[in-house]
């Protein structure tokens, strides 16, 4: 320990670059989600089940199984990651490490972009994964299915990086999931009409491009603003 | 990440903390009122007063974590803005819940909290460290299962380990060390403690417990915010 004693402190520019802050974050989410592998698993089986029970409710009607299908994926997808949403920042906020994330080295809106990208891999992704296999329940043809499918690999990413919104602005909050499903649910709506949308124009063999570019717009602009809004969002409920 | 304009010139720079004028409202009620202190390299700030006369928030408006109602931090002689990276760099906050993770091992959290501080320790470093601190034995025990005192440790253990590694954090803020903490683990603290102001450090700790340090040490009262020198 003496020997270490003789450097006097400075503040020399350090070793780290900001930008190892995403990767730390995302190291960091994924390993804890590792080891609660059933918190994931739920949220899938959640959106399993959904799905499933409209076949189930309605009938073997298939062309009326099939109109429904893009819609239903679609609010069960969002569904299942609003459920997992408060996972995002409320259990760093419990044990006192989010205030450790704040005030880490690396900037806080890198640390967030982490997070949300860890919650979109544990969240969101398996959904799109396996959309295909429940589009099959509804009589969906494979151009349909592919539609689906990156409708939600555009669609989900959106999902976490809004709810991260949410997530901040309700930490601490009595009662806050029911408050952060009121205000996530009404800005999920446009992802949500973009993103059947496309699955129903390809049914109805219009071009689906357009709806998927936005959803691609959508992605690219809250990737980039989001994840300040939610790091002045942490702040304040630290404050 | 930035250096302030003065330590560039100067290589062994002393480090200042001020509080200018602090004042913090909860309510109708100021908890902290005309607040103004200063400390330099090598000098322990102790906060000491009755519970919820301030001692935490203080600490975490010393930490930018809470934005006082007027008045400002100083530190090096400049305005700290809160969470600047300036500020990011210079401070190392123990709050008063061990910041652990339940389901990583005693090791794991170790190594989660040093990544936050961009620190890189190498394993034999951070086994050295939780021998330091009585824990090697338990390493891989889940935080979950670890004792009060035994959790306040992997505490300790990144201190140690922030001591010895680059970037070192010159601001301290540490908020009930102590707490459930048995009479060697106390002694390990004040050891670290004075490693750390021996080394041209800065701490403000709020305790209620008496230190035997050799370096500078000041009590503050905050029942009534005149400041003591020992």
């Amino acid at each position: 320990m003496s020997a270490t004693l003789d450097a006097p402190y400075s503040s020399e520019t350090s070793v780290f670059a900001p930008e190892r802050g995403f990767l730390v974050a995302l190291a960091r989410d994924a390993k804890l989600a590792a080891r609660s592998k059933g918190e994931v698993a739920q949220a899938l089986a959640f959106f399993v089940v959904v799905v499933s029970l409209f076949p189930l409710a309605i009938g073997p009607e298939s062309e009326l199984l099939k109109r429904i299908a893009p819609g239903v994926v679609w609010v069960a997808a969002l569904l299942s990651v609003l459920l997992t949403l408060p996972r995002l920042f409320a259990n760093d906020y419990a044990d006192g490490t989010l205030e450790q994330l704040v005030l880490s080295v690396y900037p806080l809106p890198v640390v967030v972009s982490g997070k949300i990208v860890a919650h979109w891999l544990m969240a969101g992704l398996p959904l799109a994964v396996l959309s295909p296999l429940l589009g099959l329940q509804f009589g969906l043809q494979s151009n349909e299915l592919s539609v689906l499918f990156a409708s939600l690999m555009l669609g989900t990413p959106v999902l976490s990086i809004i709810g991260a919104i949410g997530a901040g602005l309700t930490l601490g909050v009595r009662g806050g999931s029911i408050l952060l499903a009121l205000l996530v649910l009404p800005l999920y709506v446009p992802v949500l009409i973009f993103g059947a949308g496309a699955v129903e124009q390809a049914m109805t063999g219009i071009d689906f491009s357009a709806n998927l570019s936005l959803l691609g717009a959508i992605l690219l602009l809250g990737g980039l603003v989001v994840p300040f809004a939610v790091a002045a969002a942490i702040r304040i409920s630290l404050d | 990440m930035t250096a302030t304009t003065g330590q560039v010139f100067t290589p062994n720079f002393a480090h200042t903390l001020a509080g200018r004028s602090l004042r913090l409202d909860r309510g109708t009620r100021s908890i902290i009122k005309g607040l103004s202190f200063k400390i330099a390299s090598g000098e322990a700030l102790i906060l000491r007063g009755a519970n919820g006369c301030g001692k935490t928030s203080l600490l975490r408006i010393l930490a930018g974590l809470t934005l006082p109602d007027e008045g400002a931090v100083v530190w090096n002689g400049e305005k700290l803005h809160a969470l600047s990276a300036t500020w990011r760099n210079a401070a190392l906050y123990l709050g008063h819940t061990n910041a652990l993770k339940d389901d990583f091992t005693a090791q794991e959290n170790l190594v989660d909290a040093l990544s936050i501080d961009g620190i890189a320790a190498e394993p034999v470093a951070q086994l050295a460290a939780l021998e330091r601190v009585g824990l090697l034995e338990r390493r891989q025990v889940l935080a979950r299962r670890l004792s009060q005192g035994q959790k306040r440790r992997v505490g300790l253990a990144r201190l140690s380990l922030a001591l010895a590694h680059t970037p070192r954090k010159p601001l301290w803020l540490l908020d009930e060390p102590t707490n459930a903490l048995d009479g060697q683990g106390v002694s390990l603290f004040t050891g670290l403690i004075s490693d750390h102001l021996n080394g041209g450090g800065i701490a403000c700790i709020a305790t209620h417990l008496a230190f035997n340090l050799a370096s500078s040490v000041r009590e503050m009262n905050l029942d009534s915010p005149t400041e003591v020198t020992q």
